[in-house]
Formats: structure tokens, sequence, C-alpha cells
């Protein structure tokens, strides 16, 4: 048996190893405990399975979950388009590209919670810029987050502008890394740029594509802080998702409820996300 | 692919936090006690209140004339959020023995649900107790020991009104639920002047149609908050309670609301008020100091109405008991006796007439010997003979049963925007003040 050298002790596990068990792998059990229970900060009750028959039958729950699917859906698809179309503009030759690039991505620097006050105000249906400006050009704008209609998809707009600069990134990385021979050699046959784009760029820039849907799609699966800052789940109960719904169990005391919320949401995220995961590295590999 | 759920994160991190500077108060405390005898040291104590402008002004202004006639004592204040994050806040301070020798928190169920009688020094020996008004200590009453010491005065739910709108179209104060719309269809019909406002902007001024109308629904119903407690009587089915959640429906579908109701806030709903460009504005008499501050001629321009019902002869004032002061088992020693001092202050008439100096008050004070000052606002002259009446006013539901769901204001705003319908709302209400009753272990669910 060959035995590998290695410069450091195991030891230096140790510390990292501390961190992730009381931060991350001693809460995710508790809370797989907690979620059988109904507990004030003060004293727990073992319940059994109630919380989960509770939450099931939360009223708020199964618009939180259609809203939740639409959100990730509807965030993922866009930042997958957009993204693509900015990067393909932005690794072609024109003028200030690199200044270009910036101000598509500054917005993912930006705090979340500032971008969905900021747009509150904008989103404001009589004193708001957005529907100033277009009653200018005779547009009377809807109530972007105080009409049930529109609530959710403005939120979910915001939530494009300032994400796609991550999508985009990463694109024009998966442009970049297309090797310049496959380009030229379909220029040299005659392909049209539209037949380049389709056949060579599309196909090549997968593996990017799979890192942005994932990406994405868990994110706009577990959003929260940016509709809790703009609508609150608001008007009513229009625009909740699963997680603003669990933080007002949370915020309202019912802790046990809450946990089993969460425990769901996990089992949820996972259920919709390895599959995915799965089925387009799978592709990926094939090709 | 790992996730980590946020909110679980975040909690913990919380406590462990918590716990953190829990050690370093406490070592911090103890190292200032050291400090010499009593009598020849000062004590310092700190006072945790609500983040709003008037708690804050009002602590201000209490401690001033405390510690000026307490010279042993220093009393530092320390704000918290209000709403639910304020009681998640609290909750989480008790249990980590993290809180300060006094805290303000809410009376009734929201008291109930921080465990008085494990957290909290009784103060059913102190002899102030007597003088509070009982309507106040049963509010702060667990096991037969009182709890608390109020801290204000008493807040009337009803409608704030504009007298110069009144005056100009010869309306009079309606007792029933038909004159109000009756007096509504002339304020539209004369126009610029919006009938009711409504101010979803900021949730939980859309709820006060229906626990302002709680007075009216124990004149009809005496027993139902004794058999609400009981899960025996719900709002849907309820023909009294139903009504609170009927008259939001009722402004919107007669469109009387402002209209930019959706995202109005407080603010907005007092400034069309004081300006009269509102004439009635459900909400508690608690935002009259405020209103009054930014508009001084609100005093005399804006009154105050109990929330009409069906039976004129039964109209009475939904009337809620100020928030009280309590004092954590945490707090020993001198802090103690310095805290129980700072607590007697407030529940003598010393404390009344230092809190009307901060800020003109919400209402009548609940300590005997304590009278309000001559230039009360019209509003709250408004609300004394509702009081004085007997069988004029009752306690909010809030206060006489430990049952309040968390999502009201988020079923009345639905209601109010014509998302969703009343019998639809009051049924959704049901279900989620069932979760409550469960979380506190109560008989019967």
């Amino acid at each position: 048996m060959v035995r590998v050298y290695r410069p450091y002790s195991n030891w230096f596990y140790l510390p990292t190893a501390l961190i992730y068990g009381v931060l991350f792998l001693v809460p995710t059990f508790a809370s797989l405990y907690f979620s059988l229970t109904r507990w004030s900060l003060f004293e727990s009750k073992f319940i059994g399975l109630d919380n989960f028959k509770l939450f099931f039958q939360e009223p708020a729950l199964v618009k939180g979950f259609v809203n939740t699917l639409i959100y990730a859906f509807v965030t993922s698809g866009s930042k997958v388009v957009l993204g693509l179309l900015l990067a393909v503009l932005l690794t072609s030759q024109i003028v200030a590209r690199g200044y270009l690039r910036s101000v598509v991505f500054f917005p993912v620097l930006v705090s979340t919670i500032g971008v969905g006050l900021t747009f509150t105000v904008l989103m404001n249906p009589e004193r708001g810029l957005i529907n100033g400006a277009l009653s200018v050009i005779g547009i009377d704008g809807p109530g972007w987050l105080t009409d049930p209609k529109w609530a959710l998809l403005s939120v979910a707009a915001v939530d494009v502008w300032k994400g796609v600069g991550l999508a985009t990134l990463i694109y024009i990385a998966g442009i970049v890394s297309i090797p310049r021979e496959y380009v030229e050699a379909a220029r040299v046959d005659g392909a049209s740029s539209w037949e380049t784009f389709r056949r060579i760029v599309l196909p090549l820039s997968r593996p990017a594509t799979v890192t942005v849907i994932i990406l994405s799609l868990i994110g706009g699966l577990r959003s929260f802080d940016l509709i809790w800052a703009m609508t609150r789940g608001g008007p009513g109960f229009t625009s909740d998702v699963i997680a603003s719904v669990i933080y007002k169990q949370y915020q309202a005391g019912f802790y046990g409820l809450s946990t089993a919320g969460n425990v769901v949401l996990f089992v949820v995220v996972t259920a919709v996300i390895l599959p995915l995961s799965w089925f387009l590295n799978r592709r990926e590999v094939e090709m | 692919m790992t996730f980590r759920p946020d909110m679980r994160g975040l909690a913990v991190l919380a406590a462990g936090t918590l716990a953190l500077t829990a050690c370093s108060a406490g070592s911090l405390g103890s190292s200032d006690d050291s400090g010499g005898g009593p009598g020849a040291s000062t004590v310092t104590i700190t006072y945790l209140i609500g983040n709003q402008d008037q708690d804050i002004k009002t602590a201000n202004q209490i401690v001033k004339d405390f510690t000026a006639k307490n010279a042993g004592i220093t009393v530092k204040t320390e704000t918290r959020p209000a709403g639910t994050e304020g009681d998640n806040l609290v909750k989480t301070r008790l249990s980590t023995g993290d809180m300060p020798e006094v805290f303000n928190y809410n009376t009734g169920s929201l008291f109930q649900a921080i465990a008085p009688q494990k957290n909290l020094v009784p103060l059913g020996d102190q002899p102030y107790v007597k003088d509070l008004d009982e309507n106040f200590t049963k509010t702060v009453t667990a096991d037969g020991q009182v709890y608390g010491v109020p801290g204000g005065g008493f807040m009337g739910g009803g409608v704030l009104y504009s007298i110069p709108v009144y005056t100009k179209l010869g309306l009079k104060v309606p007792t029933t639920w038909a004159e109000f719309m009756a007096n509504n269809a002339k304020i539209k019909a004369a126009g610029g002047v919006a009938p009711v406002i409504q101010t979803y902007g900021e949730t939980w001024t859309s709820q006060l149609f229906v626990l302002g109308d709680f007075h009216n629904v124990a004149a009809a119903e005496p027993d139902f908050a004794d058999r609400y407690t009981k899960n025996q009587a719900k709002y849907a089915t309820s023909a009294a309670a139903v009504k609170g959640f009927e008259h939001t429906q009722a402004v919107h579908d007669a469109g009387y609301e402002n209209t930019d109701f959706a995202s109005a806030k407080l603010p907005d709903g007092l400034r069309m008020l004081a300006q009269g460009k509102g004439a009635h504005y459900p909400m508690l008499s608690g935002v009259i100091a405020n209103m009054v501050d930014t508009y001084p001629d609100a005093a005399s321009k804006v009154g105050l109405f109990a929330l009409p019902g069906d039976d004129a002869s039964k109209n009475g004032l939904t009337v809620w008991t100020p928030g009280g002061n309590y004092i954590p088992k945490t707090t020993t020693g001198d802090k103690l006796e310095a805290a129980k001092k700072f607590l007697a202050f407030f529940a003598s008439p010393d404390g009344c007439a230092s809190l009307s100096k901060a800020a003109p008050p919400t209402g009548p004070y609940a300590v005997k010997g304590c009278t309000l000052p001559d230039d009360v606002p019209q509003a709250i002259k408004d609300m004394q003979p509702y009081l004085d009446k007997p069988g004029g006013s009752s306690l909010a539901l809030e206060f006489v049963s430990p049952v309040k769901g968390p999502s009201l204001e988020q079923i009345t705003v639905e209601v109010g925007s014509g998302i969703r319908k009343a019998k639809d709302g009051a049924a959704r209400y049901d279900e989620d003040v069932k979760k409550q009753a469960q979380q506190l272990g109560l008989a019967g669910w």
C-alpha cells in the first residue's frame, strides 16, 4: 500500500468541522426533531406529524407553492434567455464593451434589500417614477406592487434585473472558452451569424446553461429577501411564496410549524433540483 | 448539492449571538454592582421600549422625571422593533436570560404568550397595585398574580373623523352602520373628499373595522369571547362577528376608499384626515398624539366616534389597554429594588403627569388619581362619554381572550381590496386562530 505523503495533519480539519457541525449539522438534525414538536422558546411538546398535517392544510400554502414555482421558472427562464443574449452581445466586437459588461454586472453587487426598497418607491402607483414616466407617454400604469395580478411578476422582474448580470457572466465565460477554430471553420463553410450561433455557440455553451438554470432555479425556489422587502407577500397573500409563508409562521411564534415548513421546503428543493441536475448533466456527457 | 434553509441558519446565528451578548452583558453588569454599599453608589438599570417616536419621547421624559427624584438610580433606555419582529425579540431575550431590568410589552394575549409565571417577577405585593384600573390588571394577570404596571393611557379603537367636513355638509355623528354609510354617500356626492381613508401600505391599519367592532359583537352576543376561547364561537358563523369583515368589504364595494388606499401608509392617512381630504379614518386613538405633533390644527379639527353597529342604543367604544412594564426574573438585588421603584413611579400620579408632559395622552390613564390635562385633543375628549356611560365601552377581544391569529391584517387587506369576500375572509381568519390556540395549548382545540 502506498502511503501518500501529506504535509498537513488531519487535525487541520477540526476547526472547519467544528464550525460546520455546530452551525449546520446540529441545527439541521435538531430541526428534524423540532419539526415534530410544538415548541415555544420556553418548552417543547412532542406531537408527532401534526405540524406537517397543519402545514399542508395552510390555505396560504397552495398559493405560496404555486407562486414559488411561477417565480422560480419565470426568473430562471428570463435569466437564461436574457443572459445568453447579453453574453453574445458583450462578447462581440462592440464599442465600450468593458464598460457595458460592468454595467450589466453592477446590480448583482447591490444589496437585495436596498434594491427591493428602491424599486418599491419607483413602483409606487401614484408617486412612483415608473408610472410617472409612463403617464408622460399616455399610458396609465398599473399598481405594480399593489395589484394582485401584477405584484408577483413585478418582483420577479426586479429579481431578473438584479440577477441577470451573474447569468451573463457565466455565459460570457462559457462562450469565450469555445475554441475560435470552430467559428472560423463555420465561416469558411459559409455559415451566417445566425447559423454560427444556432449550431456552435448554443450547443457548446450548454455547461453554462446548466449552471445558470440550476443556480437561478434554486435561488428562485427559496427566494425570500426580495419578496419580503417589496411586498411582504401582499397585497393580502397574493405574492406569498413558501419561504414567506414559513417566515410569517415563525414570526407568529409557531416555531414547530415553521420548522416543519422548512423541512418541507428542503425536501421540495431537493426533489426539484436533484433530478434536474442529474438529467442536465447526463445529457452533457452523452453529447 | 448543499442547501441551507435561510431561516434556520439565521435563527441559530441570532440565538448564538444573543447567548454571547448575554455572557458579556452579565459580567459587565456584575462589575458595576461591586461599586460600593447602597446609597453611596448609583444603580444602573436598562429600560427596553419600542422604537416608535412616541415610545422614545415618552420614555425619555419619564426617565428624566424619575431620576430627578431618585438620585441613586440611573436608567438607560434601549429600543426594540414593534410588531411581530418585536414579539420574537422579547421572547428570545427572555428565554436566553438577556432581558434588560425593565421592559415594556403588550398586555392581554401577547402577555400570556411570554410565559409570565416562568419569566416575570410578580408585583402583587406592591402597594400601588390596588390603585390600578381593574380593566388593566385583568390583562396583566396570570394565575391570579399581577405582573405589570401600565405604561400609558387607554386607547380607543373607533372612527377618527374630520369635523370641518362634517360641519360643511351638515352631517351628524352616526350611531348605526346605516347612518355611517348614508354619511359616506353624501360625502362622496359632494366630491373632493374621500369618505373612508384606508392605508393598506401599512397592513396593520386595515384591521380596525374588525377589531374596533368588538363592542358591538359583545353587545349582541355577551358570551362571544368566552365561547370563542373554547372553540365554540367562530367569526364566520356568528352573525354579529362577521359584520366587521362585511363592513370592510362594504366600503370597498361602494368605492368609498381613497384612490391610493392600496399603497398609502399611516402618515398619508393622518395627513388626509388632518387636511380634510378624507372624512373618516378607522383607527386607534394612539395615533392622535403623532398627528397633532405634525398638524397642530388637528387637535380641534379631528374627532372620534365608536364604530357604529346595528343597534344605536347599544353603540359603544372598543378599548385597548395600555402596554405594560414588566420586570424579568433575571433582575435581582439592587437592580430589582431600583426596577420596582421605577415601576412604582409609573403607577403614581407623578408618573401620569410625566407621561402627559411627553405627549398628548391616548386616552384616560389606568392609575387612580391620574387626571387628563385640560388641553387634550378633541378626539380624546370624545372618548370620555363612552367610558363614563355604563356599558358604553368594552375591552378589545385580544384582552378578554388569548386567541388572536397573526394573519388578520393580511386577510382584512384582501377583503378591503376586493380580492376576497367577507365571509371567506372570516372563515380564513377562523383557520388562522386555530394555530395560535394550539400553540398556547388551550383546551378544546
